[in-house]
């Protein structure tokens, strides 16, 4: 293992960790603005994040320790997601320890136990918001796998760095495959970081709320976790698209430390763009009804096998 | 596919998209935005017909070209949006499959279509022969739209489509049909267009509505029990 991997790795945990609230936050205020209000900081998930550590926590009585240790468990589990996906360079050691098939099951371990404390301590909301939660889950996890398959057969690997290098190294060529994975991926995206065509993740109301529901008896350090746990989920699933879609500027070299500083402001541009084009998403769409959530993953479903049958067709017979 | 010249990566786009626009069209229950679609599909035919025309350098498929603009883009769904006024006919009633449903089975159809053109794809020596495989999808696909339609208007819709799919197909197996077959094909559209036109107006006299369905019952004398 050389120094500079070594580097590179600390590097993104940390990236991901510290800048994760930031894409929040830039999220919020750009949506603000779009929708002719006055923005939020964009520091406030940070302000928020401190202030909830300070507090004393409170847990629901009869909770079991499976409610207590669930905040620890995702979180750990969105960290281990950061530190596998290349967001800044391809050349990560731990990357050898789960491809790309792997990282969806960490994402599903961390959705799981959500559910689970969720439903511990046995209120009806708790409950309701995580039975909606393991719908839009079982129906957006083909769609996000579907995804991932058209990129590896691209690429003829499930390890996500070397997907993510050997699309940068490519010649510039139309690929409507991954135009139509990229539709799927977005749409996945959504669904899955609560955003608004499923659900809101501004609104409180017992109707529509799924995300939030199954916060609503967490407090203090517990419930700052989970909401930084769901801010790195975020940036993790921009970070899976830019490997996929949009590799360009990644390092892939091994010994230059310049092109590492130089991919910095390159993910950072890369996220301004992303974080407005997602709040430009939510401020056109209108939040759709639970029972038509199956249709909107359906349609995510299909587009990525669509892309997977023309990469079939079209480009795999080269 | 990096060998792969920008034309022949643009006609690909095209083909991709048809199958796109196939599946929107399925999905799709207002009548107006299903004709609307199909005009689109319409254009993305002329113009993966101009990229071929250009690439091959073949005359005739410059004529086709114009044949598709005046019919497909502009003439069909001029008529269309005019038999819609007309008859006030905006929405399909609930399809007889629900729409998750029916993509799911579009798919099916879409995977059978691709491995019933593998051979055909073979044989032929076009550069466009593997977008047979997506003219033959489309075709089944217009089907399906047919099939779990109930309305005359979109089964006349999906018919077209059909037929937009064919024409796909003979382009990118032999670089068009001959020039008679093409008018042939042209003016048969344009005519059944026509009269189907005049079959709406008289299956609305019959039975003031446009559902099918209502075709299924023989006589009039026929006591009015369950639909089956």
């Amino acid at each position: 293992m050389k120094p500079l991997e070594l580097v590179t790795q600390l590097l993104e945990l940390i990236a991901a960790l510290a800048a994760a609230p930031l894409f929040l936050g830039w999220v919020n205020q750009c949506r603000a603005w779009l929708q002719n209000r006055r923005a939020p900081s964009i520091w406030l998930p940070y302000r928020g994040i401190r202030k909830l550590f300070y507090k004393d926590a409170v847990v629901a009585e009869g909770a079991s320790s499976l409610f207590r240790a669930a905040p620890y468990i995702v979180f750990g589990a969105m960290v281990v997601a950061a530190g596998i996906i290349p967001s800044m360079g391809t050349r990560l050691p731990f990357t050898i320890a789960a491809d790309a098939i792997a990282l969806v099951g960490l994402l599903a371990t961390a959705r799981v136990f959500q559910s689970l404390a969720a439903m511990d301590i046995g209120t009806a909301f708790g409950t309701l918001g995580a039975r909606r939660e393991m719908m839009v889950g079982f129906l957006a996890e083909p769609a996000l796998l579907m995804v991932i398959f058209v990129a590896s057969m691209i690429s003829t690997t499930t390890a996500l760095p070397a997907i993510a290098e050997n699309l940068a190294s490519q010649q510039l060529a139309l690929y409507p495959s991954l135009a139509f994975t990229a539709v799927a991926f977005t749409m996945v995206l959504l669904a899955e970081n609560a955003r608004i065509p499923i659900d809101n993740p501004a609104t409180h109301l017992e109707l529509t709320m799924i995300h939030e529901a199954m916060l609503l008896e967490y407090s203090a350090r517990h419930l700052a976790l989970l909401e930084w746990a769901a801010a790195l989920k975020l940036f993790n699933y921009a970070c899976i698209g830019f490997a996929l879609f949009v590799p360009w500027g990644i390092t892939t070299g091994v010994d230059n430390p310049l092109t590492l500083l130089a991919s910095i402001p390159l993910l950072g541009a890369k996220l301004a763009v992303t974080g407005a084009a997602l709040a430009l998403v939510e401020t056109l769409s209108a939040k759709l009804r639970v029972f038509r959530a199956p249709e909107f993953l359906a349609t995510a479903f299909l587009f990525a096998v669509l892309g997977l049958l023309v990469h079939l067709l079209l480009e795999a017979g080269r | 596919m990096t060998g792969v010249p920008f034309d022949l990566q643009l006609l690909n786009l095209c083909a991709a998209l048809l199958l796109l626009l196939s599946f929107a069209m399925l999905a799709q229950r207002r009548i107006v935005t299903l004709v609307n679609l199909l005009t689109v599909q319409g254009s993305l035919l002329l113009i993966a017909t101009l990229l071929l025309a250009h690439r091959t350098g073949e005359k005739h498929l410059y004529l086709s070209a114009a044949l598709t603009l005046a019919l497909k883009v502009v003439g069909l769904p001029w008529i269309l949006h005019q038999l819609i006024r007309r008859l006030r006919v905006y929405w399909d009633t609930e399809p007889l499959l629900n729409i998750s449903g029916t993509m799911l089975v579009g798919i099916v159809v879409v995977v059978f279509s691709f491995g019933l053109a593998q051979p055909i794809a073979a044989l032929a020596s076009t550069a466009t022969r593997n977008a047979i495989g997506i003219a033959v999808a489309v075709i089944l696909l217009s089907f399906l739209t047919m099939i779990t339609r109930r309305k005359a208007m979109s089964q006349v819709v999906g018919f077209l489509s059909m037929e937009n799919g064919l024409f796909f197909g003979a382009m990118s197996a032999t670089y068009g049909m001959p020039m008679v077959v093409e008018f042939g094909v042209a003016l048969d559209v344009l005519v059944a267009v026509l009269v189907l036109g005049i079959f709406f107006f008289q299956i609305r006299e019959q039975f003031d509505s446009l559902d099918l369905h209502h075709l299924e019952r023989l006589r009039e004398q026929q006591p009015r029990g369950k639909e089956s």
